[in-house]
């Protein structure tokens, strides 16, 4: 934070206001993934060449060609700041938000790859289909489930059971985890990455119930013993979810309930 | 997904025109994309029940932790002690094989090794092979050859006559 402040004083001060609007904007190269099925079958590279500023993000940039240069071009974005999930795409080939990366800090000297994420198909562009997805979501049951009357009151937990599963809340469902998983890649019926994060933020809860019916679920052929432990989706994840670990949680916990 | 399906069934009568036709697709006639491998669809099995993923998962680790230790003594003693390989000849196995503990540490290795690299290229045969078919007959393959393999061995270890001329 304090290094980002001190570049731009250093760029702020040496000319007036009216002089400094075009200096700091560098020269970017954008290599993109094309694809329009109503155009052709094959997918192809188009580079876009942009002045910007470094410190703009990767999604600024697609914006600016979008709206400047080709309106042809598609990509999901909603609330463009890290939290909808939108935009997870695989920029200079490792998953990230558009929204979260700034240009200089991937190289902007080189052509900036931007291809959409992987093991889902492909709509137009960066636009996939993201129903498999969120059909393996809705299979974990991402929701409270408890028996017996209502309280009267709001279900009280403690700050330790809380903590228990606070790392997987964060997750905003933006697919990068799933779609960086070379086990998904290769067999769409595993549940991935991100349906277990979901799982484990419930099975993990105090006030939850049906922990025990949900790791019958993932205790499925396609459920967390597919799991390789390459450690992408830990990688990739834009929250910085300890993905891996916990789906280690999830394997040590159908272990330990069982014997 | 809607979109998909229309995709899909305005893919079946598509163009079948020659390539050099400038307008091959167009957005009556959009080309087809690509299903993911595996895609979850109506005839997808249903979820199976049991322990049997969680077991071999478990075996691989146990199974592991012993290998390292039959396999580097088995290690030790064939290629480094007493001499080296040159030692290793139908003497030297035949006395080994005199003592009961050499048989069940070689029977132990040979079922656990076998079982172990069998079950990781399950795994492998699982997660890469693409068409039901093909997998079906790899796996078939590789329990044929695993069960050959085992039984041979451990017919061998138990059977095994020191006076064979």
């Amino acid at each position: 934070m304090g290094t980002a402040t001190l570049e731009k004083n250093e760029a702020g001060s040496p000319s007036d206001a009216g002089s400094q609007g075009a200096s700091h904007l560098i020269t970017v190269t954008l290599r993109i993934r094309r694809f329009n099925p109503e155009v052709s079958a094959e997918p192809e590279w188009q580079d876009f060449t942009l002045e910007i500023d470094p410190k703009e993000r990767v999604l600024d940039a697609l914006h600016q060609i979008k709206w400047e240069m080709d309106g042809t071009l598609t990509f999901r974005r909603s609330c463009a700041h890290g939290i909808c999930g939108s935009d997870a795409m695989r920029i200079n080939g490792r998953n990230r938000l558009a929204c979260k990366t700034l240009i200089k800090d991937i190289g902007p000297e080189k052509p900036i790859t931007v291809e959409p994420i992987k093991g889902l198909t492909v709509l137009k562009d960066l636009v996939v289909d993201m129903e498999p997805f969120f059909q393996a979501y809705r299979d974990v049951m991402p929701f409270l489930v408890t028996k017996g009357n209502e309280p009267t009151r709001e279900r009280y937990q403690s700050p330790g059971d809380r903590e228990r599963f606070d790392d997987t809340t964060k997750c905003i469902l933006c697919a990068a985890c799933t779609s960086s998983c070379p086990v998904f890649w290769n067999d769409g019926q595993y549940f991935g990455p991100a349906a277990i994060v979901n799982a484990h933020r419930f099975i993990f809860d105090s006030r939850d119930e049906a922990g025990e019916q949900r790791l019958e679920i993932l205790n499925d052929r396609d459920g967390v013993w597919r799991c390789r432990t390459t450690f992408n989706c830990t990688d990739a994840c834009p929250r910085g979810i300890e993905v891996t670990k916990a789906i280690q949680e999830v394997k040590r916990a159908l272990i330990t309930r069982r014997f | 997904m809607s979109t998909t399906e229309t995709t899909e069934s305005k893919t079946t009568d598509g163009p079948d025109g020659p390539a050099d036709s400038v307008a091959l697709y167009d957005v009556d006639h959009p080309a087809p994309v690509i299903e993911p491998p595996r895609k979850r669809t109506a005839k997808t099995p249903k979820a199976s029940r049991g322990n049997f993923e969680m077991q071999t998962w478990l075996f691989m680790r146990l199974s592991g932790i012993v290998l390292v230790v039959l396999v580097l003594g088995h290690l030790l003693i064939q290629l480094v002690l007493d001499g080296g390989v040159s030692k290793v000849g139908f003497a030297f196995v035949a006395g080994r094989w005199a003592s009961p503990f050499w048989q069940v540490w070689d029977l132990l290795m040979l079922w656990l090794a076998m079982l172990h690299g069998a079950n990781g290229l399950r795994t492998v045969i699982n997660d890469y092979a693409e068409r039901d078919n093909t997998r079906f007959w790899l796996k078939m393959l590789l329990y044929a050859a695993t069960v050959f393999t085992v039984l041979l061995g451990t017919l061998v270890i138990f059977t095994f006559d020191p006076n064979i001329r």
